[in-house]
């Protein structure tokens, strides 16, 4: 929607200026990399805010940078795909966490939705959402060591049970 | 008996209503749910990792086995967020084409889900019937792709083949008997007493709660939210078709069936719109190095071989940068979001599932309610395993 782009840029300038890195609009789509800390004050101004009536949280979703020149920023990318309803417009926070203990308050005391999604982003990428009400695992079998999405978690390593290479795992992946 | 005793029983994940691998702990009082738990995982296979580790192009027969009731939809979004990140503009016959097939997915996902859904509310010849209608669908996939369920017949930048000779006559005949009988089934259903008083105000949820709740699709437009991502954001064409959105106003899981049944005629309405106005044309966008050129022209022409053994050995390049596209699937917002480091495999895709995000909000449409509605609220929500674990 023609417009809409402006109306978020300004507000996010106008009231989260120390808190915006950068703004990206690869491809015409328009996501803000923010500072972890400020997360939850931005979606919840955002979500207060009646001009831009941000409502639905459409996804959160996370990637790995590990061994890519990307990771100097932060080696996890917390994507929150975000969307309104009434303005039928969608753009995305970024966040970048380090790679020792990454960790990021929840959404949940917003968003009921961001409870499956924290768990998931979780159990696959290991970042850990503070102050979830149940952040456990959720795709993945109990007796799963680590965490499958990350980069260095080998791509055909099958573990415990199916243990034909568990003494010789595979190079890790890249 | 005074105090009360709450006792926790195990339902799946071998049972036959949760459709498929799903299981929920249920803690009851009597006859009532105190808490629900959904456990999902069961069939998880690690799809999104799969997919990093292929080709663009290889990475496509992956989708198909998410929703397998859908794989139309997801080669689609799957193929649209590629295009997307590739800038590949496709013909008008293309996009007309996969609007047309889109809506057959949605055809054949929602009568297997009144088959289904009627089966588990005691209503056994549903099944029957809609299973009988969905065979037409799944012979129009065969016809196109070679496959009834496995498609990939959604390619990037086009299709894998030029539509069948009689596409046209097949869907038309399925449009003309699926309208049929979507009377018969409304005589079976709509105003049956048993099937009423198991759905009506029965997984109620508002609309404030759906939002909320991230829910998309049916659940959503259930609750009177007109949201739906083929008017709200059109990809693909669907700017070009005349259709309304179907939505319901009580939550219900009754709604959602009158909503379901709706869009299945909107559906055949897209279908017969699309086959009445196909424009001619080529099947596959030319981009070379990018876009697999025609197998005609790759047996006869020595720069297409080229090009063809190029993009099956080492694919292509995409700039650096993420993406993200959004299909209003049949069972809600399908969303792939691919991040590509700039090399020719994809360094994350993510598939935003409608049906994980929708079945977080079970516990909030059964708890308080009796034991025997958990079934009728796991299937108006209308999950896919294969989906919701991937």
């Amino acid at each position: 929607m023609t417009g809409m782009e402006e109306k978020v840029r300004s507000f996010m300038k106008a009231n989260f200026a120390d808190a915006i890195i950068r703004e990206d609009d690869f491809r015409q789509q328009q996501s803000f990399y923010v500072k972890a800390e400020a997360l939850v004050d931005i979606c919840r101004a955002l979500y207060d805010e009646p001009e831009l009536d941000v409502r639905l949280l459409a996804d959160i979703t996370s990637l790995d940078w590990h061994g890519h020149p990307a990771a100097d920023e932060g080696r996890f990318e917390v994507v929150y795909n975000l969307y309104s309803l009434n303005h039928k417009y969608r753009f995305f926070l970024k966040v970048r966490l380090p790679a020792n203990a990454p960790r990021i308050a929840t959404l949940t005391d917003l968003w009921n939705g961001a409870n499956w999604m924290e768990r998931e982003v979780w159990d696959m990428m290991g970042i850990e959402f503070v102050g979830h009400p149940d952040l456990t695992k959720i795709l993945t079998p109990d007796e799963l060591e680590g965490h499958p999405l990350r980069r260095d978690f080998p791509l055909t390593w099958e573990q415990p049970q199916f243990s034909w290479n568990k003494d010789n795992p595979p190079e890790v992946m890249k | 008996m005074t105090e009360s005793k709450t006792i926790t029983i195990n339902m799946g994940p071998q049972h036959p209503a949760t459709h498929g691998v799903l299981r929920v702990v249920l803690e009851i009082e009597g006859e009532t749910v105190v808490k629900a738990r959904p456990v999902v995982g069961y069939l998880h296979t690690g799809i999104e990792k799969t997919m990093e580790s292929k080709l663009y192009y290889k990475a496509l027969p992956a989708t198909d086995r998410m929703d397998y009731l859908a794989p139309m939809s997801n080669n689609l979004g799957y193929c649209l967020a590629v295009e997307s990140l590739m800038e590949i503009e496709v013909p008008d016959k293309v996009k007309w084409a996969r609007c047309c097939l889109a809506e057959l997915t949605r055809v054949n996902s929602h009568l297997v889900w009144l088959g289904t859904h009627a089966l588990d509310l005691g209503a056994m010849s549903m099944l029957l019937y809609t299973f009988r209608e969905r065979e037409l669908v799944l012979d129009i996939y065969e016809a196109c792709g070679g496959q009834r369920m496995m498609t990939s017949y959604i390619r990037i930048g086009g299709l894998a083949h030029d539509l069948p000779p009689d596409f046209d006559k097949k869907v038309r005949n399925l449009t003309r008997i699926v309208r049929e009988r979507m009377h018969d089934y409304e005589t079976l259903l709509t105003n049956n007493e048993i099937f009423i008083n198991r759905t009506r105000g029965v997984a109620v949820i508002s609309a404030e709660d759906a939002i909320n709740y991230s829910l998309t699709g049916p659940m959503l437009r259930g609750s009177g939210v007109k949201h739906d991502l083929r008017k709200a954001n059109p990809y693909s064409g669907y700017e070009n078709f005349d259709f309304e959105v179907a939505f319901g106003t009580n939550g219900d899981a009754y709604d959602r069936y009158l909503l379901r049944l709706e869009e299945i005629r909107q559906s055949l309405r897209i279908c017969d719109q699309a086959i009445d106005g196909m424009p001619d044309g080529p099947y596959r966008a030319h981009v070379p190095g990018v876009v697999l050129p025609p197998k005609e022209d790759v047996l006869y022409k020595m720069e297409s071989m080229i090009f063809h053994f190029k993009i099956i050995t080492e694919g292509f390049k995409a700039p650096f940068g993420a993406v993200y596209q959004a299909i209003e699937s049949p069972k809600g917002e399908l969303g792939f979001y691919i991040s590509s480091d700039g090399s020719n495999k994809p360094h994350r895709v993510r598939v935003r599932p409608p049906a994980f995000v929708n079945l977080a909000a079970l516990p909030r449409l059964v708890e308080g309610r009796l034991l025997s509605d958990v079934i009728c609220a796991i299937g108006s929500i209308d999950i896919v395993l294969g989906e919701v674990d991937r």
